[in-house]
């Protein structure tokens, strides 16, 4: 296996606004990307057909690269010389309102989360969890099955040689609804079962003639276990076979790539899992989309990823603007603007999504928009990556102290190591300090946590491209994808050093010491309320802290840390506005120049 | 040469129009090819499935749900009305009897022996789709619907609520600019599809709600006041199923915005005409604008009904750009400088520079720009 070497390789991400390629090339420092080009997506009307966008976005990279990588049409391969065509094409795609998949389970905390976990997983939208508990009547779950038209169905229910009846019941309301896919209706619905394998058999019986069943290994075989791969890949498989294909342009699209497509978020959550592995560390990641946010998430060693579907920049700014509140979108515009105006400026937007901010004014208010989508994306993330529910754990005597239950979120900003920004807002933000601030406002990181962005966003081409599974370029692949991740992708933006606990007004809440190689020793002494930034490199930092006797930043109250840091292309980042609750000024005056000041002392905004 | 694909919105004096009328399910289809129709006219019509009711048997008669068949009165397929015994235990030395009714008229669709379930189906849903714009039968999708054709001027606003609707076309602004006062509307504004300006206000439309108007076409409203009028924040962007009574048509976007000249010239030009209107939008994957089709009359055609492709923007092209700081504003494309560009926000982008009527010349972003459609 493996004995082809890649010379170049073209990856496109169809994203719901725009398509992105990259090429990278194999030159004398490794797998580095070259050339990118970009285009809006022609998912719809007038064009219909998803490669028109690709071809458009490859067609940029020609220009700039002057390498031909098309011929008529077609992307030229394999490599005929370092001038002309590729070696392999591989893609990534959410457009056309990514995967929609409606789950069940028995019990909705338990085989219904299960369920979740593993359509998520996979890299889909969950437009709803139907259990045998959720509250909602037959008649109910009926209509709202016939309405939501889900591109498939993930049933689950019950332990090996546990319940069938209560499964069995879901198949039949299932039925009853004789649910139609959303795209076409030529093809039955694609419906996975991934239950009790002893009720199979009447599962088929059910469903068997009138959706396109298929059933593999139970999801939740034992309550301490879940058992998520078969769903996933499952998932994929018919992602590419059912959905894809019927959407515009996909099926000339899937017979140009060297490797199935996959969709964005499963691509972008296989990478961050993989970096989580192989750096023992707990990562947060983020993809802020035009119309839906993602979050991933790897703590004790679980990966973990939400999507909240109506959360994002363009499609679903005024969803944001809605879930949020006006008011907690305007508090970080520093800019005498009505609410009347701001709202018609977001809506806008929504409206008109391909659009960018011209003015300054217009890039403060689509920021505020993303500090809010990524935070309550966030809070979603919390309530749903959490520890397996329902397993009987053996207590002792010691644990009557500690207050630790199943059902509990692993998310600890206290634990996390690295966040990572991904999706157009962070990743081309004008400045890197607008895409620490974002970070650091939504997610509010405690202790000490690395930031880091996707370059130019490039995840989901890396992502698809590491899990090449054609075994002749398979070990190429994931070289390549793995170089330019390290030496391309990841933009180090530099540590965020924030306290938790109750500040007080007056004295000094850190006493901080950086040893800071070719520079020598940074003292700095940072009262409440201030956001510093120290300029630094991305290398290994010695820093001291020692924080003011109600702070923690990570070793407990009033004790001093010692610990190695890194910089990065924005520098270490000092906040001390406050942790559980972080609060903003009520008092408009006091706010707005609270934001002005945090801003310049990050070089946040160019001056006006 | 550089170019660039951007979509724009259709403002066509004279153009083809098709319209697929197709049943949500199979059905009968009630025109043939070639048939004229009228906007009130029925093309297909079908019956939806009952909504569905499921009886716990088992549980009611509180035995094994394995015992059901034997205790069901009624068999898969058997029609039943509300009342009717469906299911009645054994009792004890054939007294003591409990009896399960139907809780609805409908059909016995399953009885499962698992779960101890009775599925019943109601009565069939009606559903007819009318012809929405009058024109000719082009196509008959057996057994789903037609395809009509017209030729007609079309608009496509940018936003829209409320479903279809028709009437004749007035116009109550007398320039673009001009906001939709709610005293410019009267009572003999009944059933027309009123034209105006720059905006309109929660006041005016709900004076056409009251009034009785079909549909109002202007160029902007406040997204706020969205909220008032739907009884729930609007969050994403798909509508056409509301219940207002009006159906909206926004042509530029929201907040007081102009309407475009050639929009607001064209329904100018056809005031007094029949035009069917659609609120209905969805702004995502497989896009849906809302419209106004006004179909045209032999002696309106000139016989251009050929709609151009949508071609690339390039220079010379005419634009329109749509967002600040120079939203709304109409010019031609002067050059597409292939580097990227610092806008004021430092955002780096690919932009156009374009002239505008004033013969000034600005940079845009190329996605701040949309091709303006000619015919």
């Amino acid at each position: 296996m493996g004995n082809k070497i890649l010379k170049s390789i073209l990856a496109t991400d169809c994203g719901s606004t725009t398509t992105k390629a990259i090429l990278i090339e194999l030159t004398e420092n490794g797998y580095r990307l070259t050339f990118r080009g970009e285009a809006p997506t022609t998912v719809e009307a007038p064009f219909e057909d998803v490669t028109k966008g690709v071809l458009n976005a490859v067609k940029e990279i020609e220009e700039l690269s002057g390498r031909q990588l098309l011929e008529g049409d077609e992307i030229l391969r394999p490599e005929k010389d370092s001038k002309t065509g590729v070696d392999i094409y591989v893609s990534t795609s959410s457009a056309g309102g990514g995967l929609q998949m409606m789950v069940a389970g028995v019990v909705k905390a338990m085989t219904g989360e299960s369920a979740q976990r593993a359509a998520l997983g996979a890299g889909s939208i969950v437009m709803d969890v139907l259990s045998s508990n959720d509250g909602r009547l037959p008649h109910q779950k009926i209509e709202r099955i016939r309405q939501l038209r889900p591109d498939m169905i993930l049933l689950s229910g019950g332990i090996d040689g546990g319940t069938i009846n209560h499964v069995v019941e879901l198949a039949e309301i299932l039925a009853a609804a004789n649910p139609k896919p959303r795209l076409g209706s030529s093809y039955k619905l694609p419906v996975i079962y991934a239950g009790n394998k002893d009720a199979a058999d009447r599962i088929k019986e059910r469903l068997g003639d009138i959706t396109d069943l298929d059933i593999v290994d139970n999801i939740r075989p034992v309550l301490e276990r879940e058992n998520l791969t078969p769903s996933r890949d499952k998932i994929h498989d018919l992602f590419m076979e059912h959905v894809m294909a019927q959407a515009p342009g996909y099926k000339k699209l899937m017979a140009w790539t060297d490797a199935p497509i996959m969709p964005t978020p499963g691509a972008v959550g296989s990478l961050i899992e993989m970096i989580a592995r192989r750096d023992k560390i707990t990562v947060l990641g983020v993809d802020i989309g035009g119309a839906t946010t993602d979050v991933f998430s790897v703590f004790k060693e679980t990966f973990n990823r939400t999507v909240s579907a109506n959360l994002g920049m363009s499609y679903s700014s005024t969803n944001v603007l809605s879930e949020a509140g006006i008011e907690n979108v305007t508090r970080w515009v520093p800019i005498d603007l009505d609410d009347a105006e701001i709202s018609n400026r977001i809506a806008n937007k929504m409206i008109r999504p391909t659009t960018i901010p011209q003015s300054l004014d217009e890039l403060i208010i689509e920021q505020a928009i993303a500090r809010e989508a990524l935070r309550l994306s966030f809070k979603q993330h919390k309530e749903f990556a959490v520890s397996l529910k329902g397993v009987q754990t053996e207590r002792t005597i010691s644990d009557a102290f500690e207050q630790s239950s199943t059902g509990e979120t692993l998310v600890d900003l206290m634990e996390l190591d690295l966040i990572v920004g991904s999706g157009g807002v962070l990743s081309h933000a004008p400045r890197r300090a607008q895409s620490a601030r974002m970070m650091i406002d939504s997610f509010l990181p405690e202790g000490i946590t690395q930031l880091a962005v996707d370059s130019i966003f490039m995840m989901p081409q890396l992502g698809v491209l590491a899990n090449v599974e054609n075994e002749e370029i398979q070990e190429s692949a994931e070289i390549a994808a793995l170089e330019v991740f390290e030496k391309d992708c990841l933009i180090h933006l530099g540590a965020v050093i924030a306290p938790i606990g109750k500040m007080r007004e007056g004295r000094v809440a850190l006493t901080i010491e950086f040893d800071i190689p070719e520079e020598g020793i940074v003292k700095k002494e940072v009262m409440p309320g201030e956001i510093l930034l120290i300029p630094a490199p991305y290398v290994p930092i010695k820093t001291f802290i020692i924080p003011d006797k109600n702070l923690d930043v990570g070793s407990g109250k009033g004790i001093e840390v010692n610990a190695t840091i890194y910089g990065g292309v924005n520098g270490i980042t000092i906040d001390t506005r406050g942790r559980r609750p972080f609060i903003l000024s009520t008092d408009n005056e006091k706010r707005v120049s609270d934001l002005k000041k945090w801003s310049a002392s990050m070089n946040e905004y160019p001056e006006q | 040469m550089a170019h660039s694909y951007t979509p724009g919105l259709k403002v066509l004096g004279e153009t083809l129009v098709e319209k697929a009328r197709i049943l949500p399910l199979k059905g009968k289809v009630l025109k043939e090819i070639g048939a004229t129709c009228e906007p009130d006219d029925i093309c297909c019509s079908t019956n939806l499935p009952g909504n569905v009711q499921m009886v716990n048997i088992a549980n009611r008669l509180n035995v094994e749900a394995i015992e059901i068949p034997e205790l069901m009165k009624k068999s898969e397929g058997d029609a039943v009305s509300k009342g009717d015994i469906i299911a009645e235990s054994l009792g004890i030395f054939g007294f003591f009897k409990s009896q399960i009714h139907s809780p609805a008229d409908g059909t016995i669709e399953a009885i499962s022996s698992v779960t101890g379930q009775v599925v019943l189906r109601e009565a069939p849903i009606p559903v007819e789709v009318d012809a929405y714009i009058s024109g000719r039968i082009k196509e008959v999708i057996p057994e789903e619907g037609v395809i009509i054709e017209t030729e007609a001027a079309m608009i496509q606003g940018i936003f829209g609520i409320g479903g279809e609707s028709r009437g004749e076309l007035v116009m109550l602004a007398t320039n673009r600019d001009e906001e939709l006062d709610p005293d410019f509307i009267k009572p003999e504004h009944k059933g027309k599809v009123i034209v105006g300006g720059s905006f309109v206000s929660i006041e005016a439309f709900r004076k056409a709600q009251s009034v009785g108007v079909k549909g109002i076409v202007v160029g902007g409203f406040d997204y706020n006041k969205l909220k008032d009028l739907l009884g729930y924040t609007l969050g994403v962007a798909i509508t056409g199923t509301e219940n207002l009574g009006v159906t909206m048509v926004v042509t530029e976007g929201f907040g007081k915005m102009h309407m475009a000249k050639r929009t607001f010239e064209l329904l100018q030009q056809h005031e007094g005409d029949f035009a069917s209107i659609s609120g209905a939008t969805q702004i995502r994957a497989g896009v849906i604008r809302p419209e106004i089709v006004i179909p045209l009359n032999k002696d309106m055609l000139r016989g251009n009904t050929k709609i151009k492709e949508v071609g690339s923007m390039e220079k010379g092209s005419l634009v329109r750009i749509i967002r600040a700081p120079y939203f709304g504003k109409i010019g031609t494309v002067q050059s597409l400088p292939p580097e990227l560009t610092k806008m004021e926000s430092e955002t780096m982008v690919r932009v156009a520079i374009i002239r505008l009527s004033d013969d000034s010349d600005v940079l845009v972003p190329r996605a701040n720009l949309e091709m303006v459609e000619t015919d």
